[in-house]
């Protein structure tokens, strides 16, 4: 691997983050939920979408970022935002609707907005891709070399917005990085049954701009990528799309039977497990041993656990305070 | 504070100072929409800013107000004062989600910690058969909406000023003319569209209502081009000794609940006059305000002239008697006062 070994480890212990942080919001979500499951109920009320399986995609980028990117992600946002590195103890807090949230209780876990780093994400399928082109054209404007990167799924690409999006960008020769997040259903719904082309990569030749596929659910495919798309978009020579092929370990939201996935399929899934694959091959390469990915796991579990623990010890907002913040 | 000027705008000419000397002093603003470069927008919003400020900063769309809507909120959250252009406000039905699902809702999700300072610039209203699609006014519905500032401005002054305030606000503002007070010379023949305005920019604040016209007898409540066809009505009324004030909300959002009230309270009778549909709407939550906040006062129930709850029809006269008139204004009015 040609890669420096500090991003190598970056990528990993990002991944063991993002992993341990899924974990931990599920245990929580279903902790007081069961034995009748009811979604309204416990530290964790309402949908809850987890990215397990689909750190590579987030995590490939992320040594490429610079201050001030813009990133747009999905209804399943956690894995993006910590790749990003927004705050975890805020972004925990506003999952449990706290007052120290990144939005005071107001957004929850599909509405997680920071300043900085440059994070937004929404519950509308392809709703953030056109704000990624914004932003892009504020950049231009402002004469920074900022980018923005706008994450969505193969779902969306059957959106208006997708089309919308990619054309102005294309038109205007934009610094954006379309990234689809492939991981094969939408809810229930196969790829195949929901678009006309097998890969939506092959989508970007009808803009004219780059499309390339990444048929690993691998950090480091996905950084080789990225990583030319984020150059590309930031020397000034406009949009790329990519598709990654990626899984989605658990269901579609936290209490989905799941059961539209063949047992087959979801144990194929879990034999590819992209963390721990990633692992075997840093240890068998010797970047990093069992006992190093022990360590960057106990200092990782960690950090999680501060975020949990900063949320819990937090304080509900006044029930009053849902009317402010209408209006600047 | 403005100087007194003997110099007289149109409304659209109004609208276009306003944008141009926001854009001069503030690198941050600029417009984009379909037809605003060249062609200085469909209804002259935009005229003469291409040529002052090149493409850079009054930037032509395709057909995509998705696309384009939401690129202005992007741009609004990254350090701009992005004014967009929704040709026509009937077209929000391509475009909503962007609108009141993202534009309006984001500095709630956050708490407050993130800002979108945008305009929306629409045109509303019916009155020249453009039919079903494009002659509606909508603005109920986006008042309904919260998260979003409704501006509706119907003298050249207030136009002006409004759209200086507009694009200096924190908040996504959806700002409204109307195509007839406009005084576009292939649109409507509108004398009232013609008003004096100062040459420095200016703000009007937004949330504060105006009395168009003093009156004793009945309040008249209605924004938009209605605030000419009252004013109209007010002058006949006077020749049927009935003393009418006629209050411009000049915005919805927020609305001068207290303006309304205070009318009230001194003329005992209330009508409002509304384009937008009847139900559900603007003309039920004033009289809702002057019920709760005058109603001690009230001589008479509240009366409304609207437009039905019907598609905007395109045959001359179906469209003319559908809409809010000078005559059903009368008519209303006087049958309040009488009654």
């Amino acid at each position: 691997m040609d890669i420096p070994k500090e991003h190598l480890v970056d990528m990993y212990s990002t991944m063991v983050r993002i992993r341990r942080f899924e974990e931990r919001i599920r245990e929580l979500y279903f902790a007081d939920k069961l034995p009748a499951f009811d979604i309204a109920a416990g530290l964790i009320p309402g949908e809850m979408h987890l990215a397990a399986g689909q750190e590579p995609v987030a995590v490939g980028m992320r040594p490429h970022l610079h201050p001030g990117d813009a990133i747009t992600a999905t209804h399943r946002p956690h894995h993006v935002a910590i790749a990003q590195g927004v705050d975890l103890n805020k972004m925990a807090a506003e999952i449990f609707g706290r007052e120290t949230g990144l939005g005071r209780g107001k957004g929850g876990h599909m509405h997680l907005f920071s300043a900085e780093p440059n994070f937004g994400c929404s519950g509308i399928i392809g709703e953030g891709m056109p704000v990624a082109v914004g932003a892009a054209m504020a950049f231009r404007a402002r004469g920074t070399d900022n980018i923005a990167l706008s994450y969505f799924g193969e779902g969306a690409a059957n959106q208006g917005a997708f089309h919308e999006s990619i054309n102005l960008a294309a038109l205007w020769k934009l610094p954006v990085v379309f990234i689809c997040e492939d991981n094969a259903y939408a809810i229930s719904v196969p790829k195949a049954a929901s678009t006309a082309i097998p890969d939506n990569s092959d989508r970007a030749s009808a803009y004219g701009i780059p499309g390339v596929l990444v048929s690993e659910n691998d950090p480091v495919a996905v950084y080789e990528v990225m990583g030319a798309a984020m150059d590309r978009a930031r020397r000034g020579d406009g949009p790329s799309l990519i598709e990654i092929k990626t899984d989605r370990l658990w269901g579609h939201f936290e209490g989905d039977a799941d059961a539209y996935r063949s047992e087959d399929f979801k144990q194929e899934m879990n034999e590819r497990d992209p963390l721990v694959v990633f692992g075997k091959r840093l240890e068998e390469e010797g970047i990093l041993s069992a006992e190093e990915q022990e360590a960057i796991k106990e200092s990782e579990y960690a950090t999680v656990e501060a975020a949990i623990d900063f949320a819990l010890a937090s304080p509900y907002p006044a029930p009053e305070a849902s009317l402010d913040h209408v209006f600047a | 504070m403005t100087t007194m000027t003997d110099r007289k705008l149109t409304m659209q000419k109004a609208i276009a100072e306003g944008i141009s000397q926001e854009m001069a002093t503030d690198p941050s603003v600029f417009v984009m929409g379909e037809d605003v470069g060249v062609y200085g927008g469909i209804f002259g919003s935009t005229e003469g800013l291409l040529d002052k400020y090149g493409p850079e900063r009054i930037i032509d769309t395709p057909i995509s107000e998705t696309g384009f809507i939401g690129a202005a909120v992007g741009a609004a959250i990254n350090g701009m004062r992005p004014v967009v252009e929704l040709m026509f406000v009937d077209f929000f039905g391509v475009c909503m989600d962007q609108i009141y699902n993202n534009m309006a809702k984001i500095h709630y999700f956050s708490g407050g910690n993130i800002k979108v300072p945008a305009v929306l610039m629409t045109a509303v209203g019916g009155g020249y058969s453009d039919a079903g699609q494009h002659s509606q006014t909508l603005w109920g519905m986006f008042a309904h909406l919260p998260g979003m500032k409704v501006v509706v401005p119907s003298s050249a002054y207030d136009a002006k000023g409004l759209m200086i305030s507009a694009i200096r606000d924190d908040n996504p503002v959806v700002y409204m003319f109307h195509k007839g007070a406009l005084g576009l010379g292939w649109m409507v023949n509108n004398p009232r569209a013609t008003g004096p305005v100062p040459e420095e920019a200016y703000e009007v604040p937004i949330g504060k209502a105006r009395v168009a016209r003093e009156g004793s007898d009945v309040t008249i409540v209605t924004l938009g081009l209605s605030v000419h066809k009252a004013l109209d009505a007010a002058e006949t009324l006077e020749a049927q000794g009935i003393s009418a004030e006629v209050i411009d909300l000049r915005s919805l959002v927020p609305l001068d609940r207290e303006a309304v009230i205070s009318s009230v309270q001194k003329t005992h009778r209330l009508l409002v006059v509304d384009e937008d549909y009847q139900s559900f709407g603007m003309s039920g939550e004033i009289i809702t305000t002057a019920v709760q906040g005058a109603f001690d006062y009230l001589d008479a129930p509240p009366v409304r002239v609207t437009t039905p709850d019907i598609p905007i029809p395109y045959s001359h006269g179906l469209e003319t008697w559908a809409l809010p008139s000078v005559e059903r204004i009368v008519s209303a009015a006087a049958g309040l006062v009488s009654g």
